[in-house]
């Protein structure tokens, strides 16, 4: 996914005289080459992420369109402040790209993860945010993103489905089930785990890659009482806006995600996948548990 | 004769008799019998030589790409910037009725959606420098090179890591269309021992320190940059009262 999104940007800079980009170090080097043919519009600022959001802001307010980049924890908490005031505050937006989401650097450590990146984005307002399930859906998404004029979070991950999913954002049915069946809401890279997980049960499982806004008519149209989300960041994370798009409903829904404790372990992204059960066989526990088996 | 008397004094003096309100009378309209720090009025003469005398904008042109962009990073300091705003004709003088009413346009803090002229919403410390980089860097990139970009910090600002990061940023890289503005009152914590300036000049700033009550010196420091690298203008003013 890094290597689309380097690809299309490099593009976007060449194409649109309105796009820049600002790096605090990090991919710094891979564009190097979009750097030396559009040196005033490549912008790494060195490590220094407050000033990468702050100058993201500036460039917006003289009409330029910023993509900005960091890692997960970098991009969106440690500068968290700098996006409230020097983007939505002055009304001004931008187009950030993060690396690294959820546990891609289990063995960094806790100071590489950032699963609650997408709830601290929530906080602000009117974001849209985009979180591929595979590379194949990184350049129109990061495209429909810098040709919009507000703001946009672009999650990638070294974790993917087999096959690319496209779409406009609403939420795509990949299995019907019919009428009254339990509805899964599979995000970005999960989807492939839930399928995998559900194939012989009576569940519908829709896709999405855009997150927010949330495709809340689609849902509608889709649910029935039991709604399950499969996020790849912190559990929870979209289920006020279920719970508010459905609040005229008797419905139930399980939010499965990241856990919010820190594990204190390393191993791999595929690890951390299984100890949030967020593998096929922890979807099926936690689904047929919820759906079919708990008291009704 | 308090600090304030004598500040409030200064500004009135130098009011332009051109036709515009005087800056003084606005301020205590302002002021409706409050008490206002220093904080407010050590940069009521900066804010006047700037808006008579340097920036390159006026009510007509606030939408202007080739304006020139002031940007008040401290927020606080507010009441000032409200009033030489009005003299100058951003904002009608009755807004001055009713800062922070329910109705008003003018909090105690500036928002740029609200208020005419005004470039950045701003309140929080240490994010004016960091926002004028950006300013600076996005108007040359578009080949708008007239245009100078100001910032106005307070020395106590200066303590935010955010600034430290703008500054050097900006000094290692040569941004020549930028000008920031210490006002310096010593209101820092811990203080600046080699004078705020330094803080500057160490990454490659030109730098001026000035009387910040003196407007000529004010002018001559504040169009004193050289063209190939960010300035700094350091207008000294009375030390906060404790």
């Amino acid at each position: 996914m890094r290597d689309t999104f380097i690809d299309t940007t490099t593009a976007l800079l060449a194409d649109e005289p309105r796009t820049a980009l600002v790096l605090a170090d990090i991919s710094a080097a891979l564009f190097a080459s979009a750097a030396a043919r559009h040196p005033d519009r490549v912008l790494n600022v060195g490590i220094r992420e407050q000033l990468m959001v702050g100058v993201a802001g500036g460039l917006a307010l003289t009409g330029l369109r910023p993509i900005v980049h960091s890692y997960a924890p970098f991009l969106v908490e440690r500068a968290y402040e700098q996006l409230k005031l020097d983007l939505d505050h002055q009304d001004a937006s931008a187009v950030l790209v993060s690396v690294g989401a959820s546990y891609d650097r289990a063995a960094a450590g806790r100071t590489h993860l950032s699963p609650a990146d997408v709830s601290l984005i929530d906080t602000l307002d009117g974001w849209t945010v985009q979180v591929p399930g595979h590379p194949g859906e990184v350049a129109p998404l990061l495209r429909a993103a810098v040709a919009a004029d507000t703001s946009a979070y672009l999650r990638l991950s070294v974790l993917r489905n087999d096959r690319p999913l496209g779409g406009d954002g609403a939420l795509r049915v990949v299995r019907d089930a019919g009428p009254g069946a339990p509805l899964v809401v599979a995000v970005g890279p999960t989807l492939d785990a839930a399928r995998a997980a559900l194939a012989d049960l009576p569940v519908t499982v829709a896709y999405t890659n855009r997150p927010r806004p949330f495709d809340v008519a689609g849902l509608r149209d889709r649910a029935s009482t039991d709604v399950i989300l499969v996020e790849p960041y912190l559990a929870g994370t979209s289920s006020r806006v279920v719970s508010a798009a459905l609040a005229d409903r008797p419905h139930r829904l399980l939010a499965l995600g990241v856990g919010h404790s820190e594990l204190r372990r390393y191993g791999s992204a595929d690890d951390h996948t299984r100890w949030h059960g967020l593998d096929a066989p922890g979807l099926r526990r936690s689904i047929v548990d919820f759906a079919f088996s708990a008291p009704r | 004769m308090t600090t304030t008397t004598t500040n409030a004094t200064i500004a009135e003096a130098a009011a332009p008799l051109d036709g515009r309100q005087p800056v003084g009378p606005l301020l205590e309209r302002i002021r409706a019998g409050r008490d206002f720090g220093t904080n407010v009025y050590s940069t009521v003469d900066v804010l006047q030589v700037l808006y008579d005398r340097v920036l390159r904008i006026r009510p007509t042109t606030v939408d202007d790409p080739d304006r020139d962009r002031f940007l008040l990073s401290k927020g606080h300091a507010v009441a000032g910037y409200y009033a030489v705003l009005a003299a100058a004709g951003f904002i009608p003088v009755d807004w001055l009725d009713d800062q922070g009413g329910p109705a008003s346009r003018l909090g105690d803090h500036p928002d740029r959606l609200l208020v005419p002229g005004v470039e950045i919403g701003s309140g929080s410390l240490g994010h004016g420098l960091g926002l004028g980089v950006g300013t600076a860097l996005g108007l040359r990139a578009q080949g708008l090179l007239e245009p100078r970009v100001y910032v106005l910090v307070g020395d106590a600002e200066l303590d935010e890591g955010s600034n430290h990061e703008a500054i050097t940023y900006a000094g290692t890289t040569g941004l020549a269309n930028l000008t920031a503005i210490v006002v310096d009152n010593a209101s820092a914590t811990h203080g600046w021992p080699q004078g705020a300036a330094a803080r500057f000049t160490v990454d490659g700033w030109t730098a001026a320190t000035v009387d910040g009550r003196d407007h000529d010196a004010l002018h001559t420091a504040l169009t004193g940059h050289d063209g190939n690298r960010p300035h700094v203008v350091v207008a000294v003013v009375d030390p906060k009262e404790s």
